[in-house]
């Protein structure tokens, strides 16, 4: 028996966590203009440009779902991972990993039809990066060694191992330090030319699909969440806490690595040097938490930093304001998430009507 | 006490309504200085709500707070303090590794120079108040190394560090042990006597009588009536909290046991800190019975429970399911053999407090038909489990979506007891299965566990309560610093006896052998 009281109970529950959400972003970005406006600048310019640069053609909008796309896979594996009682930070490293993983089985198999080598491909991102997670995984269920520590090594290691690769075994270039180019039957068809937007975006939509339908219809997702949630009481039911850590570390690794994978088969055709992190590991922390961990969330979250990222620079050019306050929009975001407490206070003493409270200020 | 003071707190219709509930229905109730008024009703009736209204947690659909006569909105726990209102949660919330006086001043410390925390000040200040209603507690002792009944001391001496006229104590007997709780009982009669008033939440009956001044019964969200605890008695009460006659002792009809479904053999295992805690348990479990295990919590009920169930690694010696071996299995391979376990902690290891109703009520048979199908976790089969399992236990509750957090902790207790039962396991190890709850659900449970004893399953009750243990078992073993010492029979020993033997005593007597 559903009450129509009870549908609201959950309902309301649930958008609270979006209203703090928008709230939170609604808030950086007049902080943003408080930040434009001491600086002498016009803050409704600023803000016009930002939004032109992803929405005023087609080509901006191309090029806003390439700086989206990596954030979505990053951002849901984070959020996975966070699912299961996991802080998954090294989204980046598993992120770099699956970059080579995909650009190698890009241009090592010839003769192959892109039916079969795009989805081989972007597996070998995958693999990589499930299996660069499961390292912090496996020493997290058997040692208790914490995944925080043991992940930001891994992005490390993922960084110098690739640099060496590139200009070592796997350097495919005659002076620049870079793979060769994945073969044509590799790459990502591109949708909206001339931008390099292309279907790995979908792939990733696809994957928020995956990642909602694994944590809520599958009894592996239940038994993550129980872990997460509470692994005490997940243990005393049979299920085996250390089992799921590693899995699910190696779930959040394959998301990670399949988005270093579209960011390679799609946009750059080849594993290029890196002389620092991308970022965009790191950037995924924020995203899953802007959107509270839920797959939706996360892609509105990813939409949000890769439209923030992409506009930045033309608000600097359009409006002589650095593009650098668009960092300080994204930090305040987070910040006024954290501290969600102040938000969350406002909505519940607003919700009740409080009949009493209010005849009691007009008695006194 | 006396009427002819005005009242310190006045309620005046106050409405709260949860989705599904109507947790308080037009509550009026007046507190007066200088009384114990306790809150009597069953669990989920709404008296802690009530109180978390008064304390600023929850603000109320409707009706009106009066202190001192003056119409107040009190939106959080600070506003409540300065209107003199202070609360003792049954969790308790203090910081261990800092000593009582640190504790007690944490967030108004006196301070010098304006910049340096003044402990002298502080110690002393403790130990003035301390002294003037007897507390008996040390301001330099650290939390962490004193009993739970001075932790709650502790509790009580914040509230009225920071001016508490009012002293809202919820469910304060839950976690003390009889000596203690006469010990509580002088504290709060001094209280009373200087002028405080205290407001005692409870569901024990016993304590009601004993402790308080008036009595305040809740049903079901409303006031079924206030009454001077002078001119009433505990089946009276009992009826008004229930709304129906209340059976105090259960009837258990004799049932031949059948064969051995347990079986320990010299079984050893190690706590947490790596101690012996079982040293040698031999232990026998047939169909159709019920073994309890008496002690005094602590002296290895808990690690007895775990290694039954295979959390906790066996040192040395074996255990037998029927015929077969289960000492190296896992959880849940235990549980497929038909091994149930009522965990003694709901909260924290029974069930998962932001999982809905529904994924708790599948909460360690989520992986068999038909919640699994396949990979595929079935969330309609969960539903119309979760609902028809709230039903049958009379779980009170805002919908099968609401989350576990949601449910009172009487009714998070039936939850967690009607979904072991409901697998209906051969044998079932109920460790404290009635800890908080009230007495319809005490009866309610201790009904279901001797059905199943009577269906031939067997049952192995730990539990603090002796009261229980005596008229549920059908043996009892006690359990004395790992071991077990003795093996009574419930319808000859007496609780006397029983407490003796808990502490290591000896006891020469008919239907007492050393085991």
């Amino acid at each position: 028996m559903i009450t129509s009281l009870e549908m609201q109970e959950t309902y309301s529950r649930r958008w609270e966590r979006v209203w703090i959400s928008i709230a939170a972003v609604l808030l950086a970005l007049l902080l943003g203009a408080v930040v434009i406006l001491w600086a002498g600048r016009d803050p409704l310019l600023a803000y016009g440009a930002l939004w032109a640069a992803s929405f005023g053609s087609w080509r901006g909008f191309g090029e806003a779902l390439v700086s989206i796309t990596p954030l979505i896979f990053t951002g849901l594996s984070v959020a996975f991972c966070n699912r299961t009682g996991l802080f998954n930070i090294g989204a980046e490293g598993q992120f770099i990993i699956g970059q080579m993983g995909a650009a190698v089985a890009g241009y090592m198999f010839t003769g192959l039809p892109a039916l079969i080598h795009v989805p081989l491909a972007l597996a070998a991102g995958a693999l990589a990066g499930a299996l660069w997670a499961g390292v912090p995984g496996l020493l997290k269920a058997k040692l208790g060694a914490h995944e925080v520590i043991n992940t930001i090594m891994m992005n490390y290691i993922a960084l110098y191992f690739t640099h060496y690769l590139v200009i070592g075994p796997l350097k495919g270039h005659s002076y620049l330090p870079v793979t060769k180019q994945v073969l044509e039957s590799a790459r990502l068809w591109r949708f909206l030319p001339p931008t390099r937007a292309n279907i790995g975006f979908f792939v990733a939509l696809a994957m928020a699909g995956v990642v909602y339908y694994i944590l809520w219809r599958t009894t592996l997702g239940y038994e993550c969440r129980a872990v997460g949630l509470n692994a005490e009481a997940a243990q005393y039911a049979g299920i085996n806490v250390q089992r799921n850590l590693v899995v699910s570390m190696m779930i959040g690794g394959a998301l990670a690595g399949m988005g270093g994978a579209v960011q390679v088969l799609g946009v750059q055709h080849r594993f290029y040097d890196l002389f620092g992190f991308t970022g965009y590991g790191f950037d995924g922390i924020a995203v899953a938490l802007l959107g509270n961990n839920h797959p939706l969330g996360v892609i509105a979250g990813a939409s949000l930093f890769g439209i923030l990222a992409r506009g930045s620079q033309n608000m600097q050019s359009v409006a002589q304001v650095p593009q650098e306050v668009i960092g300080i929009v994204q930090a305040a975001v987070i910040i006024f998430i954290a501290a969600d407490y102040i938000i969350r206070k406002w909505i519940y003493w607003r919700r009740p009507q409080g009949a009493g409270r209010l005849r009691a200020k007009g008695e006194s | 006490m006396s009427e002819k003071t005005a009242p310190v707190v006045e309620l005046k219709d106050i409405t709260k309504a949860f989705p599904g509930v109507i947790a308080n229905d037009r509550i009026s109730i007046s507190f007066y200085p200088g009384e114990v008024h306790a809150l009597l009703g069953e669990n989920g009736a709404g008296k802690t709500t009530l109180m978390n209204i008064l304390y600023g947690l929850y603000p109320p659909d409707g009706g009106q707070i009066f202190v001192r006569g003056k119409p107040v909105v009190i939106k959080s726990p600070t506003d409540a303090l300065s209107h003199g209102i202070g609360m003792v949660h049954q969790h308790f919330m203090l910081v261990p590794p800092f000593t009582v006086a640190e504790n007690i001043v944490l967030g108004s410390e006196p301070r010098k120079r304006r910049f340096f925390l003044d402990m002298e000040k502080a110690v002393a200040d403790v130990e003035a108040l301390s002294d003037r209603y007897g507390f008996k507690v040390d301001p330099r002792a650290k939390i962490q190394d004193i009993s739970v009944g001075m932790q709650q001391r502790v509790e009580i001496l914040k509230a009225l560090y920071r001016g508490a006229e009012v002293l809202i104590l919820d469910e304060p007997t839950a976690v003390l042990t009889p000596q203690e709780v006469v010990e509580l009982k002088e504290i709060t009669d001094n209280l009373a006597q200087q002028g405080k008033a205290i407001i005692f939440i409870t569901h024990k009956l016993q304590e009601v009588m004993s402790m308080s001044h008036r009595i305040t019964v809740i049903r079901s969200g409303k006031v079924v009536g206030t009454t001077a605890a002078s001119g009433t008695s505990p089946v009276e009460l009992a009826r008004m909290m229930v709304g129906r006659d209340v059976v105090l002792k259960v009837d258990k009809e004799p049932v031949t046991a059948g064969s051995t479904l347990l079986r320990m053999e010299d079984v050893w295992a190690d706590d947490d800190r790596k101690l012996p805690a079982l040293r040698g348990v031999n232990l026998q479990v047939r169909g159709g019975e019920v073994v309890g295990v008496a002690g005094i919590d602590g002296n290895g009920q808990r690690e007895l429970a775990e290694a039954l169930i295979g959390i906790r690694q066996v040192k040395r010696g074996s255990i037998y399911l029927r015929q077969q071996e289960i000492t190296g299995l896992s959880v849940r391979d235990r549980k497929d053999l038909g091994l149930g376990h009522i965990p003694e902690d709901r909260q924290r290891t029974g069930m998962i407090l932001d999982f809905s109703l529904g994924e708790n009520a599948v909460l360690g048979k989520h992986h068999r038909a038909p919640f699994t199908k396949g990979f595929i976790y079935d969330t309609a089969a969960v539903r119309d489990y979760g609902e028809q399992l709230l039903e049958l236990y009379d779980v009170r509750s805002g919908g099968i979506e609401s989350p576990g957090r949601s449910l009172s902790g009487g009714n998070q207790q039936k939850l967690v007891v009607g979904r072991e039962i409901d697998s209906d396991p051969d044998l079932l190890i109920a460790a404290q299965p009635t800890r908080g709850l009230d007495v319809g659900a005490i009866e309610f449970v201790h009904r279901r566990l001797l059905e199943q004893r009577a269906a031939g399953k067997g049952i192995l009750l730990i539990s603090l309560e002796l009261e229980e243990l005596l008229s549920l078992s059908d043996r009892i073993m006690v359990i004395y610093e790992g071991q077990l010492i003795a093996e009574v029979d419930p319808k000859v020993v007496t609780e006397e006896q029983l407490g003796l033997l808990m502490t290591g005593g000896q006891v020469q007597q008919r239907g007492v052998e050393g085991a």
